[in-house]
C-alpha cells in the first residue's frame, strides 16, 4: 500500500489538486478507465495481426463467442453485487442445454423447446435463492455449489452422458442466426443476431439496476444487509428474485450455445462459472458487494473475449492461456484495490 | 392545530409491565415506560442493564415476552419495524444502519423510493430527480450542511453520518423517534452539533427517546431521564430535580445522592 501512497503524494503537491484529482481523475478512471484498457488491447492485437484481427469476420466472431460468457457474467454481476455467488451457473447451462437438447430429440415441438433451456435455469436459480434465504445457509457458495454438483448430475442423467446433436433452425436462431447487412469490398458483412440480443440484455440491465427502486435496493443490500432490513426492505424476497435471474441468463446462455453448436453436450459450461466471475471482477465490481456498473461487466466480458481471441489469432497454447488469465485477474483486482486506495480520503 | 400531534394529558407511547426473554436470559422484567408528546427522554443504565433490548421493543424489532405497549393511548402490536414506523415509531441505530456505497439521498428514502410511473403506469421507475430535491430540502430545512446529496455516505464523518441517520429517521412523518448511543462514535467537536439536532428534533413537536451513557449528553438535551437496573425500572425523574451524581448512583444500583460516588466506588 505504500505503492498508492506515494503516487498520491507526488502526483498531487496541494489541497486544491488533491481534489481535482479525487474529484474528477478518479471518477472519470473508475467509469472509463476500462474503455481505456479494451482500447489498448484492440491496439495491440491489431499491431500484432494486422491482417486478421481488425476483420469483420473475426470481430464478429469474438461477439459470437463471448455471448453465452455475456449472459453468465450479467447474472453473476446481479449476484455480486448482493455480495454473493453463484458457483452452479456452468452446470445450470449444461442442465438448460440438455433439456433442450434431450426433450426436441423425443419430439417435442420446437416452441417448448425453446423456452425449456430458460426456464430451466429460473428453477434451478429459485431453488437457489430459496436455499439461501429459506434454509438460511451459512453463505451462498455452499448452496450454489450444490447445484454445481446437482446440476450437472440431472444434466447427465437426463442425457445418459452423451452429445445430442441436430436442432431446429427456430431454435439454433438465437445463437446462430445472422443478418446480412450488405457487402463492402466483396466482404459480406453478417451481423450476428446474439450480438443485438447481448447488447439488448445489457441495457435491460442497466435500466433495471440504475432506474428502478428493486435495482437500487439490490446494490443497498450489497452495501449494507442490516441497513437494507432495517429499512423495510424484504432481502430475503430480493435475493430470491437475484439468483433468480441468474439462472435464468445461464438457461439463456444454454440456449445460445446449443444454438451455435446445434447440440447439445452434457459436460457444457465446465468452469465458465470462474470465467463469468474473473469477467465480473475485471469489470469492476467487487466481492463485498455494491459495487459497479453494468458498462463495466460488458467491458469485462469483451476483455476475456479479446484475451482469448489475441492468444488463438498468435497460436498460444491453451495452457499458457489459462496462466496469462489468472494473472490477469489478479492483475485487474490489483488496479482496483489501488484505485479505490486513491479515491479514500486520507 | 396540527392534528398529528398526542393528546397532551396522556403519553404518545408507553410500555406496561413488558418483560423479554431469550431462553432462559431475562432482559426485561416488568418495565414501564412513557414517553410525553415532544418530550425527551433519556434512558441510562449500565451494559446488560435491558436499554437497548427495550428500544428494540419500543421499535418493532423484538415483540415483548410479556406486557403490553400503547400509542396514544391505544393498544398496539408490532410484528416488525414496519408496522412501528407506519405509526411514526423510527430509530436510529447505533451502527447506524447506512449503505454506504449509496448517496445521501439514496440512503435517506431508502426503502421508501419516490418513484416516477411511465408507459401510462406501466413502469414504476426511480424518480433520481425528485429524491435528490426532497434530500436536499429536507437537510436543508435541518441545518444539515453536506457538500451534496450525491455524495457517497461512506466518504462522510461519523457525526454527518449520524446527521444522514437522524434525518432519514424523520424524512417521513415521524412522531417518535428513538436513538441508541447517538454521541458514542462521534468526534468531541461533532457532539455538540448532533445534540442541537436532537434539540431541534423536539422543537418540531417530536418525541424523543435517547439511551446514552454521556451524562453531558442527558443533561444538555433531555427533559427527563429514567434509569433501568438489571433489567428492572430502578428510577425516574425530571432533569430539574436531580443531578449528575445522583444519575450515576443509579446506573451503579444506588439510591443516594452522593456526588463523589462515582470515584468513591473506582477508588
Amino acid at each position: 500500500m505504500t505503492v498508492s501512497t506515494d503516487q498520491n503524494d507526488s502526483a498531487l503537491p496541494g489541497s486544491a489538486d488533491t481534489d481535482t484529482f479525487r474529484v474528477k481523475i478518479i471518477p472519470f478512471l473508475d467509469r472509463y478507465g476500462i474503455l481505456v484498457v479494451i482500447v489498448l488491447m484492440c491496439a495491440v492485437l491489431w499491431a500484432l495481426q494486422p491482417d486478421v484481427f481488425l476483420t469483420w469476420r473475426n470481430i464478429t466472431n469474438v461477439f459470437k463467442q463471448t455471448a453465452a460468457n455475456g449472459m453468465l457474467s450479467i447474472g453473476m454481476f446481479l449476484v455480486i453485487l448482493t455480495a454473493g455467488i453463484d458457483l452452479s451457473v456452468g452446470s445450470v447451462l449444461a442442465l438448460g442445454m440438455m433439456t433442450l437438447a434431450v426433450s426436441n430429440a423425443a419430439g417435442v415441438p420446437w416452441p417448448i423447446v425453446l423456452v425449456l433451456s430458460p426456464l430451466m435455469g429460473l428453477t434451478a436459480g429459485f431453488v437457489n435463492g430459496v436455499g439461501i434465504t429459506k434454509l438460511r445457509m451459512p453463505h451462498p457458495f455452499i448452496m450454489t455449489l450444490g447445484m454445481l454438483f446437482m446440476a450437472r448430475g440431472l444434466a447427465n442423467l437426463i442425457s445418459g452422458g452423451v452429445p445430442y446433436s441436430g436442432l431446429p433452425d427456430p431454435v439454433r436462431f438465437l445463437g446462430a442466426a445472422r443478418i446480412y447487412l450488405g457487402e463492402i469490398d466483396g466482404t459480406r458483412l453478417n451481423l450476428p443476431v446474439v450480438f443485438l440480443f447481448t447488447v439488448g440484455v445489457y441495457f435491460i440491465f442497466w435500466i433495471v439496476l440504475e432506474h428502478t427502486v428493486f435495482g437500487r435496493r439490490v446494490y443497498a443490500i450489497g452495501g449494507n444487509p442490516e441497513a437494507a432490513r432495517v429499512s423495510g426492505i424484504n432481502v430475503d424476497r430480493t435475493l430470491i428474485v437475484v439468483y433468480s435471474i441468474c439462472g435464468l441468463m445461464a438457461g439463456v446462455a444454454g440456449l445460445i450455445m446449443a444454438g451455435r453448436t446445434n447440440s447439445g453436450f452434457p459436460n457444457a459450461g465446465t468452469g465458465m462459472e470462474l470465467e463469468a466471475i474473473a469477467a465480473v471482477i475485471i469489470g469492476g465490481a467487487s466481492f463485498f458487494g455494491g459495487r459497479g456498473q453494468v458498462l463495466g461487466i460488458f467491458g469485462g466480458v469483451l476483455i476475456m473475449g479479446l484475451i482469448r481471441n489475441g492468444l488463438n489469432l498468435n497460436d498460444v497454447s491453451t495452457f499458457w492461456q489459462q496462466i496469462l488469465i489468472g494473472m490477469i485477474i489478479v492483475l485487474a483486482v490489483f488496479i482496483d484495490v489501488l484505485r479505490r486506495d486513491l479515491g479514500t480520503r486520507h | 392545530m396540527d392534528d398529528r400531534r398526542g393528546d397532551d394529558r396522556q403519553p404518545l407511547l408507553e410500555a406496561k409491565g413488558v418483560s423479554k426473554y431469550f431462553g432462559a436470559v431475562t432482559a426485561l422484567r416488568d418495565v414501564d415506560l412513557s414517553l410525553w408528546p415532544g418530550e425527551v427522554l433519556g434512558v441510562v443504565g449500565d451494559n446488560g442493564a435491558g436499554k437497548s433490548t427495550l428500544m428494540k421493543v419500543l421499535s418493532g424489532l423484538h415483540p415483548p415476552s410479556e406486557g403490553k405497549l400503547y400509542f396514544d393511548g391505544q393498544p398496539v402490536q408490532f410484528s416488525s419495524p414496519r408496522d412501528a414506523r407506519d405509526l411514526g415509531i423510527e430509530m436510529v441505530y447505533q451502527d447506524l444502519a447506512l449503505a454506504g456505497n449509496m448517496n445521501i439521498a439514496e440512503n435517506i428514502y431508502l426503502g421508501r423510493e419516490p418513484t416516477r410511473k411511465m408507459l401510462g403506469g406501466l413502469i414504476s421507475l426511480f424518480d433520481h430527480r425528485s429524491g435528490l430535491r426532497l434530500a436536499k430540502d429536507h437537510l436543508n430545512n435541518l441545518k444539515i450542511h453536506v457538500k451534496s446529496v450525491e455524495q457517497k455516505v461512506e466518504e462522510l464523518s461519523g457525526g454527518q453520518r449520524q446527521a444522514v441517520a437522524i434525518a432519514r429517521s424523520i424524512a417521513f412523518q415521524a412522531r417518535v423517534v428513538i436513538m441508541d448511543e447517538p454521541t458514542a462514535a462521534l468526534a468531541i467537536k461533532e457532539v455538540g452539533k448532533v445534540l442541537d439536532l436532537i434539540t431541534g428534533l423536539k422543537d418540531r413537536g417530536i418525541s424523543v427517546v435517547i439511551i446514552s451513557h454521556r451524562m453531558d449528553d442527558i443533561f444538555y438535551v433531555c427533559d427527563r431521564v429514567m434509569a433501568l437496573y438489571h433489567g428492572s425500572n430502578f428510577a425516574a425523574s425530571d432533569l430539574a430535580d436531580t443531578t449528575r451524581g445522583e444519575v450515576i448512583g443509579w446506573i451503579m444500583g444506588t439510591r443516594e445522592n452522593t456526588k463523589t460516588l462515582a470515584h468513591d466506588r473506582v477508588n
